[in-house]
């Protein structure tokens, strides 16, 4: 593949590297000269020095020809100018946006950035597992369709303990995918009753993930 | 009018304090406090300090209830970025921005968000004077090509 990652910083440069070692044809753009000498000592001609939120230096990239286009600056309207421009203009198939503010993820997805990757969040929903039972928890958010996969662990005032899987009114566009009782991991099936300490795992878009929450968890 | 502006430099102040003296609701929005300076002490608007694409000095400002929203900071990735929270996240019904560059001008234009690009629109009124020509209608430099702004 052709990758274009705008911004050489440490998580550019990594990712370049990376993406080099597994065979991709990749091209890191870095504005600061000095920053992007330093770049080229190590991945040679992989770097190119310029802004990539300038129409003209895409083009002499050959943005065209891209497969994905990721922006990893640390600013994330540079970020979202790179991904808006390399779809509008370069009509690029895939585009990846690094969002530092995890507030502005929504607005990525909204103005049509295919992917984004707030390390905040991620670090944020590991520390959220950490958190009681009767709690939804939201295990990683997969970036098609805004879906997210949630753990809920039953505690004993669920109001699903003792329930059938079936006799469960979940919202639309969630469903259950596996139960884990006493580290086992079960495929759920309409008859299987919930039990109390079961951690259940549910796929659910994250708009009705608080409908989710209050078919399971604890009212409190 | 409820209207905020982000950026109080030299377009963002000469409008804030042209729109409240003519009695309109102004906020206006600047990371740096020296530069409310610019606004001189009779200035009847509210002024806020912050980063102009954070949700939390956005609210401050009053964008929920804003009839418009302008930004005018020299960063033309902020401008953009701000206009589209403003109408995507908050739905501001009149929208403008002043982006440096042509083609980012025209890109965004397309996309329904109103855009004024000094650059084109100074060079296009020099050119015209260095050629004897009179100056035409404002409308009539904005356009920008598809391609290359081509002056």
């Amino acid at each position: 593949m052709y990758i274009i990652v705008a911004g050489g910083g440490k998580v550019g440069h990594y990712l370049t590297r990376a993406l080099l070692d597994a065979g991709h044809e990749v091209l890191l753009l870095e504005k600061d000269k000095a920053r992007a000498d330093y770049l080229m000592q190590d991945l040679g001609e992989s770097v190119t020095r310029g802004d990539a939120c300038e129409v003209r230096t895409m083009r002499e990239v050959g943005m065209e020809r891209a497969d994905v286009v990721v922006a990893t600056t640390g600013d994330d309207e540079d970020n979202l100018v790179v991904c808006q421009m390399a779809k509008l203009k370069f009509k690029v198939p895939r585009t990846i946006a690094r969002v530092n503010n995890p507030q502005n993820v929504d607005i990525f997805q909204t103005l049509g950035i295919d992917a984004t990757v707030s390390s905040t969040k991620i670090i944020f929903n590991l520390i959220e597992q950490q958190i009681e039972t009767g709690e939804v928890i939201p295990l990683a958010p997969l970036q098609r369709g805004n879906i997210e996969i949630v753990e809920v662990d039953l505690g004993p005032d669920s109001p699903v303990v003792g329930k059938r899987v079936g006799q469960v009114t979940l919202p639309e566009d969630a469903l259950v995918i596996s139960i884990v009782r006493e580290g086992h991991a079960i495929l759920p099936n309409i008859d299987i009753k919930f039990e109390e300490g079961d951690s259940v795992i549910a796929l659910v878009t994250a708009e009705k993930e608080p409908q989710l929450r209050a078919a399971f968890a604890e009212t409190r | 009018m409820n209207v905020i502006i982000l950026g109080c430099g030299r377009i963002g102040s000469t409008l804030a304090m042209s729109m409240a003296r003519d009695g309109h609701t102004v906020a206006i929005i600047d990371r740096n406090n020296d530069a409310f300076r610019r606004l001189g002490p009779d200035f009847a608007g509210k002024t806020v300090l912050g980063n102009g694409i954070d949700d939390a000095v956005l609210r401050r400002a009053g964008i929920e209830k804003a009839d418009a929203f302008v930004a005018v900071t020299n960063g033309d990735n902020t401008n953009i970025m701000s206009v589209q929270i403003a109408k995507e996240r908050f739905s501001v019904p009149k929208l403008i921005t002043r982006i440096y560059d042509p083609i980012r001008a025209c890109a965004y234009r397309e996309l329904g968000i109103e855009t004024i690009c000094t650059t084109v629109i100074g060079a296009r009124l020099m050119k015209d004077y260095l050629m004897g020509k009179e100056w035409g209608m404002v409308s009539e430099y904005c356009a920008v090509s598809d391609t290359e702004a081509v002056i």
